[in-house]
């Protein structure tokens, strides 16, 4: 057997993959952000909306991560944050994010991002005030968990568009789901 | 303090100095996004002409950003005003920033003076993207025909603008090309222009 081979550092990773402008990226999702605001009306709608779209994105994205990324198991939530943080945002969007403000029993922490490339350009209007414009991301770690059999809930807590200081979402491991062995096949 | 990122707040988003454009995302993350705009308008519609129009809505708003953002950035606040120069901003400028390469070709129409093509081999947005059989002639591209008619209508030059796939030979994927057609009030300003 080949001996494993180590992960790659975030950097690697973001340069072994095909990469487009992220100035095509940002307007897209300011147009599909800019579509459901016109169709939902509700800006809590739009909200869940764009957790869905990234929820979705979540579901897919983790096997091209996990292909790609030469990461093995992680021990705990403390592991899987970390490889989150440097490798997951860096392999995908160009970034990395900053793990801090864990609880006690190590279930829950906060991703801060120092960058955030869905957010140039972007300024919110008195009437989307409550619109959370990175609901995706959200959405997407949450998808992703999921599917390496971790249920969390992933919330902002601070949004720059908002007035804050940063982007911090804060994820909460609420149940980690035992994998089944032997594994069912789906028909 | 953890937490503080090089990231600066600025009171208003124009006070913000304009990025110089370089920065990349993985062309995953586009994808996935792109395709998550597709499947969300496939529930708004009943017919394949009217997804492509959402589409085209969602590419025209794009357009007419990377007008304003690239004749500010790239052309010192000028824009083009003559209809071959508009075309040649697109498909150099425009594709270039966009796609990271200019586009394959650009080519007037051969039975129609007021139409002009720009073909991609393989078009960006449907790198990943196949078409089901029951969905016909649909092209994802409809997108980017949108972002077409987003910088010409935004830029003075009314058009319609479509995308379409045309079969190459001895190629099993079709090139997309974006086939534009002016309004004819751009050929008559144009005329007298000389």
């Amino acid at each position: 057997m080949p001996p494993p081979t180590a992960p790659k550092s975030g950097d690697a990773l973001f340069a072994s993959v095909e990469r487009v402008n992220a100035e095509l990226f940002t307007l897209t999702y300011g147009a599909i952000v800019r579509q459901l605001l016109t169709d939902l009306e509700e800006v809590e709608e739009v909200n869940k909306q764009l957790d869905q779209m990234g929820y979705n994105i979540g579901t897919r994205l983790v096997d091209e991560f996990l292909a790609k990324s030469n990461v093995s198991r992680c021990a705990d939530f403390k592991e899987t944050a970390d490889v989150i943080a440097k490798l997951g945002f860096k392999m995908f969007l160009g970034v990395t994010a900053t793990v801090t403000n864990w609880d006690a029993e190590g279930t829950s922490c906060s991703f801060v991002l120092e960058d955030n490339p869905l957010v140039d350009f972007v300024e919110l209007p008195d009437t989307c005030q409550g619109l959370q414009y990175c609901n995706v991301l959200s959405g997407v770690i949450r998808g992703a968990l999921e599917m390496v059999s971790m249920k969390t809930e992933v919330t902002w807590v601070r949004d720059m568009l908002r007035g804050d200081d940063a982007y911090e979402m804060r994820v909460k491991l609420t149940k980690q789901v035992p994998e089944e062995y032997p594994y069912k096949d789906d028909d | 303090m953890i937490g503080v990122g090089k990231a600066k707040q600025y009171a208003n988003v124009l006070d913000k100095p304009l990025s110089r454009g370089r920065q990349e995302v993985s062309l995953s993350a586009f994808a996935f996004l792109f395709s998550e705009l597709v499947q969300y308008n496939q529930t708004q519609v009943d017919n394949i002409a009217e997804l492509e129009r959402r589409l085209e809505d969602a590419g025209y708003a794009v357009g007419a950003r990377v007008l304003e953002l690239l004749c500010h950035r790239e052309k010192g606040n000028r824009r083009e005003n003559r209809l071959l120069d508009i075309l040649l901003f697109i498909h150099s400028t425009v594709w270039k920033v966009l796609f990271g390469k200019v586009a394959d070709s650009l080519e007037r129409g051969t039975e129609h003076e007021d139409e002009y093509m720009i073909s991609e081999k393989e078009l960006l947005v449907n790198r990943f993207i196949s078409v089901p059989k029951d969905m016909g002639a649909f092209n994802c591209g409809a997108f980017v025909a949108g972002i077409v008619r987003g910088v010409l209508e935004n830029a003075g030059f009314p058009a319609v603008v479509t995308a379409h796939f045309v079969p190459i030979e001895g190629q099993q994927r079709p090139r997309t090309t974006i086939l534009i057609k002016f309004a004819e009030e751009v050929l008559q300003r144009e005329a007298r222009f000389g």
